[in-house]
């Protein structure tokens, strides 16, 4: 599949090898300074690379945002025990679709990244779990590590630098779950992917109880040009305190949705109607999803706003994982509520009873509102069983499914009480309507 | 120490407490479902949420590690509205059947929403229902009361190192599974029953009986194997029809196997004798007491010294003592004896002099190293392995097997050694260089370690210049009980070999044993008496048989196999049965012989004052411990032939005559004989 056109208001770092001829294979990318950024960390010190990185204010593309050089530094790498590095391309966060691309076209500059990684936290082992839908993508990926092995860019003594490195792909098996990084090294383990009581972190404790770095594709896709132009450079491109640019993948309501790079502190607006090309004629935003389904959602009112972590924070919502979501106003609310708690418990894994219990209750609930058969009281339920899984979940992806409906409750109230069904129902709630539904 | 204030209490901690084991020791209890002691962490029913200042979120107390100055409140009203929160979610597909659910009364569940009550329930829609499975003939599973605490999973992997239970799906719809898919493969011990907090999990024997609160709850000690656990038998009108370990104060903890927990069911087994029976024109026939024990008195006092006597190794101290007593002063007969199945003379006499060379129960979860020598423990000692085990996962102890084939300590030992039955102590000397580095040692072996066997084994112990301690292991509840009140041959007495080939024996007197199941008596005219629960092979050869009473049905005192001594105390009663001990004092009255009276507490304080190691602290047997003996102070002056010591090798599913009148043990899937040498 092709990838969508370039835009000149995008800023092209880790994108711009897209557009090249054949741009997955090792020819093109060593044609185009493919592996540089790798032989010259090779001759630095971990500390050094760490500290680039920590310079270029990079933050982890996942969702959480967390200082990348922070958690390089982290690492137990005086442990006995052998250090690995993990690759989380277990994207499956609604409307996020960037490791997707970043692996379809560019696969190498992954590997690369991963060096780099090695050589910071003196690993020389390393998987990239995929997950299991994105089965090309582990055909792309195990082939561009095949090329990598056989031109001398993994294995032993790579390329006369003296560093080894082993690489490998491993599938998921179709869990959101495994998307959060201590489920995910239980499935790589070959568990069931169920988040880890932490601490310990993976710094210390991760993959086979050995300390492990464990980013995001794009993350470790940054990684080699913060190398070649420097930290100070990356963190330029960005925001105070967050570097560097990040791929948005817009979808939903918009002529020209696709997965384009932008800095840091990116007004919303100007992606919606000038990268996405705007809404369809005639159509009017409604909301926003901006960071992948997890995120709160935006009222067309608040959308007015430069993406950046304190921004986003202060429009009380996140930027998560560069998926955004665009709704106009032909979008039914109790709809995409719906839509998104079904997502969510169908993912919940089970291990903590406000997840599991909560996801299935709202998804009943909403589901009568959307068949038009809900009572008054619903909609307060809904919002607060929703509250009621906020913070107290095991893992986030509780606090994942409670803030968008949390959100979409508060900021769409009008929609919900249309869609009630207007009769007196007796405390304890009505028979019959339940019937109806089950 | 690290100091914290919990509830406006001060409180000091060791580092790296856990928040929840802190407020429990200053009597704070945080409530939890899927927390518990002596297991992995879960983190998983978010029941302890509690507030600690400086924390924006409510906090897990069961993964939190104690603090400097942290300050804790349990009870807050953010924690409260949590837990009613979290209760109200569970609630949601609970099927709320308590009135007609096992543990209704006695369930984590109810008390919980008892204390934080979700009163109305808000949840009008369609529960989400499975149909119930059994999954063996002992353990039945209810989804959509499970509340996927995973206790049941941990219980089964860590503590029973059995891994029977996963989980499938995902979600609101996880269940727990066997990991066999549709059944158990395990050890059937019902662990996870017990330990279920709600009545997802329910055992197969008991499952809609009878409500909790109708049984009166007794705990005693199993009569099964030599290990001692306490096991609280439910009995409603006399009628055993439940055992758990309600009361865990016994030296098992919360561990029982199939047998302390099921294994009751020869009690009611419709075979039970209720009457004496009195061989007439070649048959045995019902008769009244007082026609048998007249018959007996009569018999015995014509045979007098040519008796030859065979005790039990189920009976209590005070029934052996007693019976040694009335067959040496009274009958003034030297032929007493009982079925030995470890060595254990031979290891006192080893021993003589040492002190805390013999090892407790407790000592096995304590001990940094254990060496198990030609014994396959899961199968035969199920609660020693269960310490081992647990001492391994807490302590990381060392474990050594020296065993002529697989066994399932391997999986966490240091090191297994294969070598047959005849040379097990060459096993033994080639770790000797391994086991000299550890702190203390101790060693448990089994009946192929006799004689000098024994003491080659003590002096290779005495060689590594550590703590080493021994565990002779022996086969049944009183085994060691058994030798400990001289149930052998006197100076000139017959062994129990010899009695049987005896030609002229006038008469054979067997107390809860089968000493001919494997042969005939060769003295053709010998008068046999039986006291049995049963017509075992023995009494069917008997000319009178008197229907004995079993250790759930009397009071008294067994000793362990690690020499402890506990309390039995009587949950069931069967018409017509007597306890031995009873039988005893008529046969003496009847025969005018006055050997003191047959009442226990009178012949527990003789035992106290007479026998070796036996002057325990009373109040500990009064109150239900366990009371350790201290035999070792003086060398035997002689000792039985170590030829005879010979264990029946019992495996978890087997338990001698006892186990042949267990429904329950022939009922479970798992072929018995899955020892080594199975």
């Amino acid at each position: 599949m092709p990838y969508n056109d370039p835009h000149p208001a995008e800023t092209r770092i880790i994108s711009r090898r897209f557009h090249l001829a054949n741009p997955a294979s090792i020819e093109t990318f060593l044609a185009h300074e493919g592996y540089q950024a790798f032989l010259k960390a090779s001759k630095m010190t971990p500390d050094e690379v760490v500290n680039e990185v920590k310079k270029s204010n990079l933050r982890g593309r996942g969702g959480a945002g967390f200082p990348t050089g922070m958690k390089w530094g982290f690492l137990a790498r005086n442990s006995p025990k052998p250090k690995y590095i993990v690759v989380n391309a277990d994207e499956s966060e609604p409307g996020t679709c960037k490791d997707r691309v970043l692996i379809e076209f560019d696969p190498h500059r992954l590997i690369e990244g991963i060096l780099i990684a090695g050589i910071a936290g003196d690993a020389h082992r390393g998987w990239v779990y995929i997950r299991g839908e994105y089965r090309y993508l582990i055909d792309i990926m195990d082939k561009a590590i095949d090329e990598a092995y056989a031109r001398g860019w993994l294995g032993k003594n790579i390329q006369g630098t003296g560093f080894d490195f082993e690489l490998t792909t491993h599938s998921g098996a179709g869990a959101y779950e495994c998307g959060e990084e201590s489920a995910l090294l239980e499935s790589l383990e070959g568990k069931r992917g169920q988040p880890r009581i932490r601490p310990p972190f993976p710094a210390v404790s991760g993959a086979f109880q050995c300390p492990t770095i464990l980013n995001n594709v794009e993350t470790f896709c940054a990684v080699p040009d913060i190398i070649l132009q420097g930290g100070d450079w990356y963190a330029s491109l960005g925001v105070p305190k967050a570097g560097g640019t990040r791929l948005l993948c817009i979808s939903g309501h918009v002529q020209k949705p696709g997965v384009y790079e932008v800095p840091i502190g990116f007004p919303m607006m100007k992606a919606i109607n000038e990268l996405a090309g705007g809404l369809f004629p005639g159509r009017k935003l409604k909301a926003v999803i901006p960071g992948g389904s997890s995120c709160p959602v935006l009222a067309a009112h608040e959308c007015d706003l430069p993406m950046d972590y304190d921004s986003m924070a202060k429009a009380g919502t996140m930027l998560g994982s560069g998926g955004m979501v665009i709704m106009d106003d032909s979008t039914d609310m109790v709809k995409a509520a719906l839509r998104i708690i079904k997502f969510y418990q169908h993912e919940s894994c089970g291990w903590c009873i406000p997840c599991r219990e909560g996801t299935l209750w709202l998804k009943k609930i909403l589901t009568r509102l959307d068949d038009g058969i809900g009572v008054d009281s619903d909609i307060d339920l809904v919002g607060e069983l929703a509250e009621n899984m906020l913070g107290r979940t095991f893992c986030p992806l509780g606090d994942a499914a409670a803030l968008p409906t949390i959100s979409i409750v508060k900021k769409f109230r009008s929609e919900f009480e249309a869609r009630l069904a207007h009769v007196q129902v007796p405390k304890g709630g009505n028979e019959s309507l339940v019937r109806i539904h089950a | 120490m690290v100091n914290l204030t919990i509830d406006g209490i001060a409180v000091q901690a060791a580092p790296g407490t856990l928040l929840i084991d802190a407020a429990k020791q200053a009597g704070i209890k945080i409530p939890a479902f899927c927390y518990y002691e002596g297991y992995s962490l879960q983190a998983a029913c978010r029941m302890c949420l509690v507030e600690v200042e400086k924390f924006p979120k409510l906090q897990a107390a069961c993964t939190l590690p104690v603090a400097e100055g942290m300050v804790v409140r349990t009870e807050g009203a953010p924690a409260v509205k949590a837990r009613k929160t979290t209760l109200e979610f569970l609630l949601t597909n609970h099927p709320l059947d308590c009135p007609v659910c096992d543990p209704g009364g006695e369930c984590e569940l109810q008390d919980m929403v008892f204390r934080y009550g979700a009163g109305e329930s808000r949840f009008t829609e369609v529960k989400h229902h499975v149909d119930e499975k059994q999954w063996s003939p002992v353990v039945y599973y209810d989804a959509p009361r499970c509340i996927l605490c995973y206790r049941c999973i941990r219980v089964c992997d860590e503590g029973m190192g059995v891994n029977a239970l996963g989980i499938t799906n995902r979600g609101a719809f996880s269940e727990i599974v066997p990991n066999m898919g549709d059944h158990l493969n395990c050890d059937e011990c019902g662990a996870c029953i017990d330990i279920c907090p709600v009545g997802a999990l329910t055992s197969g024997t008991y499952r809609y009986q009878t409500r909790p609160w109708e049984m009166e709850h007794t705990g005693t000690i199993c009569t099964h194997c030599s290990d001692g656990c306490k096991t609280t038998l439910g009995s409603r009108n006399g009628e055993i029809v439940r055992g758990n370990n309600r009361d865990s104060s016994g030296v098992n903890g919360e561990f029982l196997c199939i047998k302390g927990r099921y294994a009751f069911d020869f009690v009611q087994h419709e075979e039970r004798l209720q009457s004496p029976l009195i061989r007439r024109n070649g048959k045995l026939e019902e008769a009244s007491w007082a026609e048998a024990i007249n018959l007996v008195a009569a018999k015995f006092g014509e045979a007098k010294g040519n008796t030859g006597v065979v005790g039990s190794v189920h009976t209590t101290n005070e029934e052996n003592f007693y019976l040694r007593k009335l067959a040496m002063q009274g009958l003034g007969t030297p032929s007493v004896d009982h079925q030995r199945s470890g060595d254990v003379h031979t290891l006192l006499d080893a021993l003589a002099g040492k002190e805390n060379a013999l090892a407790a129960v407790d000592d096995l979860y304590r001990a940094k190293a254990v060496l198990i020598v030609g014994a396959d423990l899961s199968e035969q000692h199920p609660l020693l392995a269960f310490q081992v085990r647990a001492n391994v996962r807490h302590h990381q102890a060392a474990v050594y097997t020296v065993t002529p084939g697989p066994v399932r300590e391997d999986k966490t030992s240091a090191k297994a050694v294969r070598c047959a039955e005849a040379n097990l102590l060459d096993g033994v000397r080639g770790l000797a260089d391994e086991l000299k580095s550890k702190g203390d040692l101790t060693i448990l072996f089994g009946d192929a370690i006799k004689g000098q066997a024994v003491r080659d084994l003590v002096a290779f112990g005495d060689s590594l210049g550590i703590a080493v301690k021994y565990v002779c292991l022996v086969d049944y509840s009183n085994s060691r009980g058994a030798v400990d009140m001289g149930l052998v041959p006197g100076e000139g007495g017959l062994s129990i070999p010899q009695m049987l080939a005896a030609t002229d024996l006038a008469a054979l007197w067997v107390v809860g044993a089968d000493p001919l199941a494997g042969g005939g008596l060769a003295s053709k005219g010998a008068f046999v008496v039986v006291q049995d629960l049963f017509l075992t092979e023995t009494a069917k050869r008997a000319d009178v048989v008197l229907p004995s009473a079993s250790a759930y049905e009397k009071s008294g005192t067994v000793t362990n196999g690690a020499g402890e001594v506990q309390r039995l105390v009587k949950a069931a009663s069967v018409m017509g049965a007597k306890p031995d001990l009873e039988i005893f004092g008529l046969i003496a009255r009847a025969m005018r012989i006055d050997v003191g009276r047959a009442q226990n507490e009178a012949i527990f304080e003789e035992i106290r004052k007479t026998v070796r190691g036996y002057n325990v602290p009373l109040p500990v047997i009064a109150t239900g411990g366990a009371a350790r003996t201290q035999p070792l102070n003086g060398r035997l002056g002689s000792i039985p032939d170590p030829s005879q010591v010979r264990s029946a090798r019992d495996t978890l599913f087997t338990s001698g005559a006892l186990g042949r009148y267990s429904k329950i043990l022939k009922q479970v899937v798992e072929a018995p004989g899955a020892l080594y040498e199975g």
